[in-house]
């Protein structure tokens, strides 16, 4: 080991002509050596590195869902004149005269009104529109078949046939739908960009909070041991005792359940699972010798907690956090395919994969909702083991 | 000359550790015969117990593996031998003592069906038989009433008796060889002149060979016949204990023989003002029975010590495990609650908040024992250091902070550019020295230095006695040197206090005090530290 330490320098400090060292001039936004050193020991993790780009390319694209999925164009260009249909709301008037019998005053439909598109085309207007022309709420108008509808580039002879004969729109005039529509005509691909951002938001948030409050409680616990441990392990017990499902029920029968009062309601549970862990950490760390070494220096309990126990209890916690993101979203997934999750018509998940398991003739809506799912658990699992192992002091070599 | 009993010829121990390969051992031969006993000494990872496992195969094969050698045992080579052929060897043939008599017995079987399990499978013996012959093997290993032992857990047992049921659990098959493993590192010097005396004796009654394992010169000399040099996994000198010992050829060897802690006691100063003051302090610690927790006793681990320490000077304070030193120290510090007045540079410390204490913390420090354990494997060294200005200054300038942390590494002998690493990539002795800059880093009167040498090899105690004396003279330091290696205190010491079951039985100026002990039991500790002599009956505790 001393070996190694001596074959390679990895801070080279300057030496003054006065003999004095001084740590290498660091930028204020440079890393401290040890946290270069994790993202180092991070990044010769391959998967976890590149799973962790992916993740960030996913979830920067699905925060701006709305420029790429959306029944609105991005900019529309009329005689002389620009509009932003995607962040304001422009009454159909504004594109024709006012006096103009066949226009409403009612918002403007850029999609599917032909009066209005006829109309900008004729004054020479253009628009720019997203890659996909649906909202995870527009509905499609124009389907070859009974909904759900095939992916457009599935659509064979036989199809068109049908669709023909029976009155659907003809192959040539459908819109491009690249994973089909659901059971009310809703894109399929507008809804699982929408969807996985809803769930890897309601993932992060859940986990962050539960997160912190779980170990705060974990550590006071450990730390303090005694009385506060044993009446806050009963609390504890007692509370985890509590049936979640039964409760969330109740709850919503009494509040509409949208994004926040579910992530109340999980919260009220899901920090219990940290606890123990955190808290056998700190239980374990207080009699180490080092917390001693920093009672004798004089260091105050929170220090104690904050710079010594909690760095230790942190590769634990670490060890547990992509399984509790994980099962964050699971859990949101789970109950929006009980039906208990978010209001109808909101992009989810789970109600994708309740869909499909309803129209098992439309295999597009269970497979791309599972591997929606499974790809994004395996990403989110990759990272935080590579983010594990990362912190790990003793781990250098894969 | 009669045919070695156990040859090892040009033996090689590699392990495959990722993508390359590190050389344990390299082509050590040595030969044991009937009778005979072999040291093999050197440092920690200098391979000897490595050689030693692999002569029962007891290495994590196959991670490990023997690149050269052959190790013949009653001229057949094991080496080759299959797992089941091996497991007739061992137990049997070769058998084995480990250094932790704490963990190399079962906690859970009574200490009858381990060694009589030992007795089945080799020889096949139960009931009655087995019976006698576990009684017989206690008798013989020194266990008192045998008999009314056999249903007791290790647990209950002491420290140098679980070690001598370790012993007879060896024994029992009458093995041709002996191999012990550091057998007394773990054990208080008195019990280790016991064990040594022990084994010595059964050796002698039984003819059967010993490989004895240690790092500590005096035991070779006490027990052996031959012994073997390591280092980095080569035997550098082999030959009869009496050779190598007065005429020593490789100069490691040299070194070794001359690794004795340098003398420079501190001075006494009677006129110096009173660093630390106790009067009668007591540790006490309550034992509760029953459902409403009601006190039946005290487990007195201090009962009323009262020490004076002056600036200038060092206290050592001796005494076997369980004497209560440890706790006496962590008491003045306030680390624990105890009973009595501790005066420290004339403030009163007893009944301190641990707030109030604070601003005293500065001047009164502690290093630990276990370099492993005593730094936060998770915070850089320039962070562990750093951390008491934090506390103490906490309007230093950061520039000035980090000054101070590296004249601190600077005074321990550390690179200062080490001081980004964390812990776990510096050896035990650099720890240790990182650890003493975190003490006096804050420029402390008074340290507490809590067995400070225990873990470290012989060579590396030397080097940091040399720089807890260098410390002492430059910043004019106070002493409390808690060990129970009496030869690094006779080192250090200008005072000594020897302590047992939380009382002083002794105390007086170093010098008096080792000359001419008053007491029995400091006389005992002394002939069992210095020369390894057992004491009278009586006055050492099995």
């Amino acid at each position: 080991m001393d070996a190694r330490i001596l074959d390679q320098e990895p801070e080279a400090p300057m030496i003054t002509p006065a003999g004095t060292i001084l740590a290498p001039a660091r930028g204020p936004f440079a890393l401290s050596p040890i946290n270069r050193r994790r993202w180092e020991n991070f990044k010769r993790n391959r998967r976890g590195y590149v799973s962790l780009w992916i993740f960030i390319a996913l979830f920067i694209i699905s925060m701006f869902a709305e420029f790429i999925a959306n029944d609105k164009p991005l900019y529309v260009h009329v005689a002389g004149k620009s509009f932003f249909p995607i962040f304001f709301t422009y009454p159909d008037t504004a594109f024709g005269d006012k006096d103009d019998p066949n226009l409403l005053g009612t918002a403007a439909d850029f999609r599917d009104d032909p009066y209005l598109k006829e109309l900008i085309a004729k004054e020479g207007g253009w628009m720019i529109w997203p890659p996909i022309r649906f909202h995870y709420d527009t509905h499609v108008s124009k389907p070859p078949s009974p909904f759900p509808s095939k992916p457009t580039w599935l659509l064979n002879e036989q199809d068109c046939k049908y669709a023909a004969e029976n009155g659907f729109a003809k192959c040539d005039e459908v819109e491009a739908n690249w994973l089909g529509t659901d059971d009310q005509g809703r894109d399929v691909v507008a809804r699982l960009i929408y969807g996985f951002r809803i769930s890897v938001l309601f993932g992060l948030i859940l986990t962050i909070i539960s997160s912190i409050i779980g170990v705060a409680a974990g550590a006071v616990q450990g730390y303090f041991g005694g009385w506060v441990d044993l009446l806050f392990q009963r609390f504890i017990e007692i509370w985890t005792s509590i049936p979640e499902l039964y409760l969330l029920l109740i709850i919503a029968s009494v509040l509409v359940p949208g994004f926040f009062v579910l992530l109340g309601i999980l919260l009220l549970f899901s920090w219990v699972r940290l606890v123990g862990l955190v808290r056998a950490e700190f239980l374990r760390a207080r009699n180490f010798e080092y917390i001693m070494a920093a009672r004798a220096l004089g260091v105050s309990n929170a220090v104690i907690m904050f710079r010594h126990m909690l760095p230790n209890a942190m590769v634990a916690t670490m060890t547990f956090l992509p399984f509790i993101l994980s099962s964050s979203v699971m859990t949101l997934t789970a109950l929006d395919f009980l039906g208990f999750g978010l209001p109808p018509g909101s992009p989810s998940l789970g109600e994708m994969l309740s869909q499909g398991k309803s129209n098992i003739q439309a295999p597009w809506l269970g497979l791309s909702g599972f591997f929606t799912v499974a790809i994004m658990l395996s990403l989110l699992i990759f990272i935080g083991e590579g983010i594990r192992d990362a912190f790990d002091p003793r781990k250098t070599r894969w | 000359m009669s045919e070695p009993l156990l040859s090892v010829r040009a033996l090689s121990v590699a392990f495959r550790q990722g993508d390359k390969d590190i050389l344990a051992v390299d082509k050590v031969s040595f030969d044991i015969r009937k009778g005979e006993t072999l040291a093999l000494v050197g440092e920690s990872g200098s391979g000897k117990s490595v050689t030693a496992l692999s002569v029962m195969k007891l290495l994590p094969y196959p991670q490990a593996y023997h690149p050269s050698g052959q190790i013949l045992f009653k001229g057949r080579d094991v080496l080759p031998l299959s797992e089941a052929k091996m497991r007739d060897v061992r137990g049997c043939d070769i058998s084995i003592i480990f250094q932790e008599p704490q963990t190399s017995l079962n906690p859970l079987h009574v200490i009858e069906k381990q060694i009589a399990e030992s007795l089945a499978l080799h020889r096949g013996i139960s009931g009655p038989a087995a019976r006698k012959r576990v009684i017989e093997l206690l008798d013989q290993v020194g266990i008192p009433d045998p008999e009314s032992r056999l249903g007791s857990y290790p647990h209950q047992l002491s420290g140098g008796q679980r070690q001598r049921v370790m012993i007879a659990l060896a024994l029992a098959n009458e093995p041709d060889l002996l191999i012990a493993d550091e057998p007394t590192t773990a054990l208080d010097v008195t019990v280790q002149a016991q064990i040594l005396k022990l084994l010595k004796d059964l050796q002698g009654r039984l003819g059967m060979a010993m490989l004895f394992i240690t790092h500590d010169l005096k035991i070779v000399r006490k027990v052996a016949d031959q012994v073997c040099v390591m280092t980095q996994g080569k035997i550098v000198e082999h030959g009869p204990v009496e050779r190598v010992f007065t005429q020593a050829t490789h100069p490691y060897t040299q070194q070794l023989l001359a690794a004795e802690p340098k003398k420079e006691p501190a001075p006494i100063k009677p006129d110096a003002p009173i660093v630390l003051q106790t009067d009668n302090l007591k540790v006490w610690f309550p034992i509760r029975r029953g459902v409403l927790r009601k006190t039946v006793g005290h487990i007195k681990a201090v009962d009323g010590v009262s020490i004076e320490l002056r600036k200038g000077e060092t206290l050592g304070v001796v005494g076997e495990s369980g004497s209560g030193k440890t706790t006496l120290g962590l008491a003045i510090l306030r680390l624990i609650s105890s009973d009595g007045p501790v005066v420290f540079m004339g403030n009163q410390l007893q009944g301190l908040k641990f707030k109030s204490m604070r601003p005293f913390r500065r001047n009164m420090q502690i290093v630990f024992q276990d370099p492993y354990g005593s730094l936060s494997p998770r915070m850089s060294v320039s962070d562990i250091i750093e951390e008491g200005l934090w506390v103490h200054h906490p309007t230093m300038p950061q520039a000035e902070r980090e000054q101070r942390v590296i004249s601190a590494l600077v005074d321990v002998g550390l690179e200062p550019a080490t001081r980004f690493r964390y812990p776990h990539e510096f050896s035990g002795g650099q720890r240790q020295r990182i650890a003493v800059a975190r003490a006096i880093v804050l420029e402390p009167t008074f340290v507490v230095l809590d067995e400070p040498t225990s873990a470290l090899d012989m060579l590396i105690q030397c080097q940091i006695v040399a720089l807890l004396c260098k410390l002492r003279r430059e910043h004019d330091l106070t002493y409390m040197f808690i060990s129970h290696d009496l030869k690094v205190v006779s080192a250090l010491a200008s005072r000594l206090v020897v302590m047992r079951h939380g009382k002083v039985v002794e105390e007086g100026p170093a010098a008096d005090v080792f000359a001419a002990p008053k007491n029995d039991y400091t006389r005992a500790l002394f002939a069992a530290a210095f020369d390894l002599e057992t004491a009278a009956e009586g006055v050492v505790a099995e």
